[in-house]
């Protein structure tokens, strides 16, 4: 039986993920910010088989709860051997460029708050000597580009902090894995024309399950995405300027 | 991607879409300027599905489950939940879908809406039979709990309702309690629709699952032969090896080109199917997912009708007027629109709950036919002529041409459906029905 603690559990993607390890029996703490919806949610996984769920109400971009969510979710839990973070907010990227306010609050809840809320993981995952922590980036953290940067560097960054601390616990026994999805069907994309490259959000879901077991450090899905990011980094920056990308 | 079409890919449609994702969520209805309809997977043949110029209310990410009661197993769950996944996640707790139609890519909204029927239909009747309730979400903001008790009259017209008495946000199912994922299956050749019927008659009785492949093409000698199909649940644990449901084994990545099906291929596809179907007789055991979703091995097989699409007819003649589907296989064989796969299966009396239900007792056919002009057209509104004649009907689930003068005949019952309709939704098989 998992122990699994979910931050932003009524993410789309992280629902998924949250089923197929109730599939299996998982013990969860869930944590988001609308109590009503994590109600349905923990209901959800019970049925599907989830030993146990316990919710609560929390708004992540409150960096001063995290000590005590954290606190919270190891006592219910009992321990945790998998953190889901899968909170993240896009904003509106032309928006952001005459809007501090609006770009500064994508850094904070997409890296700030991301990194606060590891480092209260962190020590309790060393203790433990194993375990994973499961964040979920972008492919748009892999490079800039004038369409949505901000967003990217907030993922980017993100990337960068996880992959200097996976170094670091992978002494302790400690995984780090990075998902650095593509565009996926969810609410968070509701509003943009759906192409080809879009994923369903089951789909993405279970391969962050899967990639979790597997003990994976970076995970692209769907997968064909490592190669157009391969590609898109190998553009030189004369030429990416110039690119409508 | 998702793509909001038809399975049958006519008509074309341009819609808005709106996702749901709660069945708490609250939609503001005035927002949408113009009409709404609900969209499961699409897996209905003709345009119930569809609402052309307007918005979808896509229901796929209402996939919660609310609670099960494992001593009874009644099932409460959001309305955009899949058969496939309430077999996935309930037939390892030796829980099966009351009812099951020939792919498992329907939700259970769509299966209430179509009222959809199987295999078992001269047992177990319809789907809605073991529907207990469900939440109804109307324009107006209501959210009301319909059963055979509360709101009664829109639990009988929501049931076959077509999606047009508003939006199913969660439904209360009976499942039905099965031994394990294994099938025991006989199939049994016939050659002439007498021995059909003689078969149904001695297998119904004996057999939860029955239907027959007929062969409506070929002409002189192999007219109306076909394979009658029976089986039943497997008792115990008695076989052994890999039951749970693959994914699809091909995939059909584009249209393939109009010419692919004609009068040959379809001709040889039949003579094909009929020999190996014929040669193993059985009774052997199979696991659940082929014995239900034969097409299932082949993901988006409908491209291969082509770009202009392909129409199914499913008719129903009450039993004494069975006599007159000799007359149906004639005018087809005649035709030479023949299609691959017609399916024969005899429909008991167990009545439906639902208002505009489609089977009632008799015998049904159906079959697929690529779009060709009108001949087709013309053929099947022929055939609309003697269903009415016989006083049978055609499942307007599955349709995409009947006349709404067909329509009216078929469903006397019609005037009285209107009645529920909640204004704000709308479809392109409730605008060609002149509703
Ligand atoms: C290969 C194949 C085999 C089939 N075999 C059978 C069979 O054996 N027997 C049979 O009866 N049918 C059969 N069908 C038809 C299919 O079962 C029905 O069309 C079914 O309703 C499709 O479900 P869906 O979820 O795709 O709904 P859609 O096709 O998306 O929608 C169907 C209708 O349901 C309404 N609807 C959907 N969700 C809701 C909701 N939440 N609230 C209110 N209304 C809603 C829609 O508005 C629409 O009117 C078959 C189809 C295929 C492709
Ligand atoms: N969808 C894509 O195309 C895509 C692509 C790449 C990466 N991602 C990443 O994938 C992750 C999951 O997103 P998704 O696609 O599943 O979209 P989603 O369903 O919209 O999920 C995003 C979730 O983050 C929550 N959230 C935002 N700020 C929060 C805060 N301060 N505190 C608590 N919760 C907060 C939202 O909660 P509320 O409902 O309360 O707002 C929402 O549930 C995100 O990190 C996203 O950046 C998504």
């Amino acid at each position: 039986m998992k122990k699994i603690f979910v931050a932003g559990a009524l993410s789309a993607i992280a629902q998924e993920t949250a089923r197929c390890f109730a599939a299996e029996g998982a013990a969860f703490f869930l944590a988001a910010r609308d109590g009503e919806k994590l109600a349905i949610s923990g209901a959800d996984l019970k049925t599907r088989g989830a030993s146990s769920v316990t919710v609560l109400a929390a708004d992540f971009d409150v960096l001063e709860s995290h000590a005590e969510i954290v606190r919270k979710a190891e006592a219910e839990l009992g321990g945790i051997e998998i953190a889901l973070i899968a909170y993240g907010f896009l904003p509106d990227q032309t928006a952001c460029e005459q809007d501090f306010d609006l770009t500064l609050k994508a850094i904070h809840t997409n890296f700030i708050s991301v990194v606060s809320l590891v480092m209260q993981l962190t020590p309790l995952f060393e203790n433990q000597r194993g375990g994973t922590m499961a964040v979920i980036g972008s492919v748009a953290g892999d490079r800039g580009r004038p369409k949505n940067y901000v967003y990217g560097t907030s993922k980017g960054a993100l990337a960068l902090f996880l992959q200097g601390l996976r170094a670091r616990l992978s002494r302790s026994g400690v995984n780090v894995l990075t998902v650095k999805p593509g565009f996926v069907d969810t609410p968070m994309t509701a509003g943009h024309a759906k192409n080809i490259l879009f994923a369903d959000a089951p789909s993405v879901g279970c391969a962050i399950h899967r990639a979790i077991l597997a003990r994976k450090d970076i995970l692209y899905v769907p997968g064909f995405w490592r190669w157009i990011l391969f590609v898109i980094q190998c553009i030189p920056e004369g030429l990416f300027k110039k690119l409508k990308l | 991607m998702k793509r909001y079409e038809s399975w049958g890919r006519f008509p074309r449609a341009a819609h808005s879409v709106f996702a749901l994702n709660w069945h708490s969520q609250e939609i503001d209805f005035p927002r949408f300027t113009n009409k709404v309809l609900a969209f499961g997977l699409g897996r209905s043949y003709g345009d119930v599905c569809l609402n052309d110029g307007g918005t979808l209310l896509d229901t796929e990410g209402l996939r919660h489950l609310i609670a099960f009661d494992p001593a009874e197993g009644i099932v409460d769950c959001e309305a955009g939940i899949t058969l496939a996944e309430l077999l996935e996640i309930f037939l390892p707790k030796g829980w099966f879908a009351p009812v099951l139609p020939g792919t498992r890519h329907v939700t259970v909204g769509g299966a209430i809406a179509n009222d959809i029927h199987g295999k078992n239909h001269h047992r177990a009747g319809t789907f809605g039979c073991h529907v207990l309730g469900f939440e109804l979400l109307r324009s107006t903001g209501e959210r009301l709990f319909c059963s055979p008790d509360q709101n009664a009259e829109l639990f009988r017209a929501t049931i076959g309702g077509l999606g047009l008495t508003g939006l199913i946000l969660w439904v209360r199912l009976r499942l039905k309690a099965v031994s394990g994922p294994w099938m025991q299956v006989e199939h049994l050749p016939f050659s002439s629709l007498k021995e059909f019927f003689e078969f149904s008659r001695d297998s119904d009785s004996r057999y939860e699952y029955t239907v027959a492949w007929v062969d409506c093409v070929s002409g002189g000698g192999k007219a109306g032969r076909g394979v009658f199909i029976r089986g039943n649940h497997a008792a115990g644990k008695q076989a052994q090896g890999e039951w749970k449901s693959k994914p699809a084994f091909l995939r059909i990545p584009a249209d393939a080109p109009g010419f692919l099906i004609n009068r040959c291929s379809v001709r040889l596809l039949n003579e094909i199917y009929y020999q190996l179907q014929s040669a193993k007789r059985g009774p052997f055991t199979m696991p659940y997912g082929p014995f239900f979703f034969p097409l299932d091995s082949v993901e988006d097989w409908n491209r291969l009708y082509g770009k202009a699409g392909f129409l199914q007819y499913q008719v129903v003649l009450p039993e004494d007027g069975s006599a007159r589907l000799k007359e149906f296989f004639e005018k087809i064989s005649n035709s030479g629109l023949g299609s691959f796969l017609a399916v024969l299966k005899h429909f008991g009396p167990k009545r439906s709950p639902g208002l505009m239900s489609f089977p009632k007792a008799g015998v049904t056919l159906a079959l697929d036919f690529p779009i060709r002009g009108r001949k087709v057209f013309d053929l099947l509104n022929a055939l609309d002529e003697i269903a009415a004649a016989a006083g049978g009907s055609v499942y307007p689930g599955k349709d995409a041409r009947m006349s709404p003068g067909h329509f009216r005949k078929f469903f006397p019952q019609w005037q009285e459906f209107t009645k529920y309709f909640d204004p704000a939704f709308s479809s392109d098989f409730k605008k060609r029905m002149l509703l």
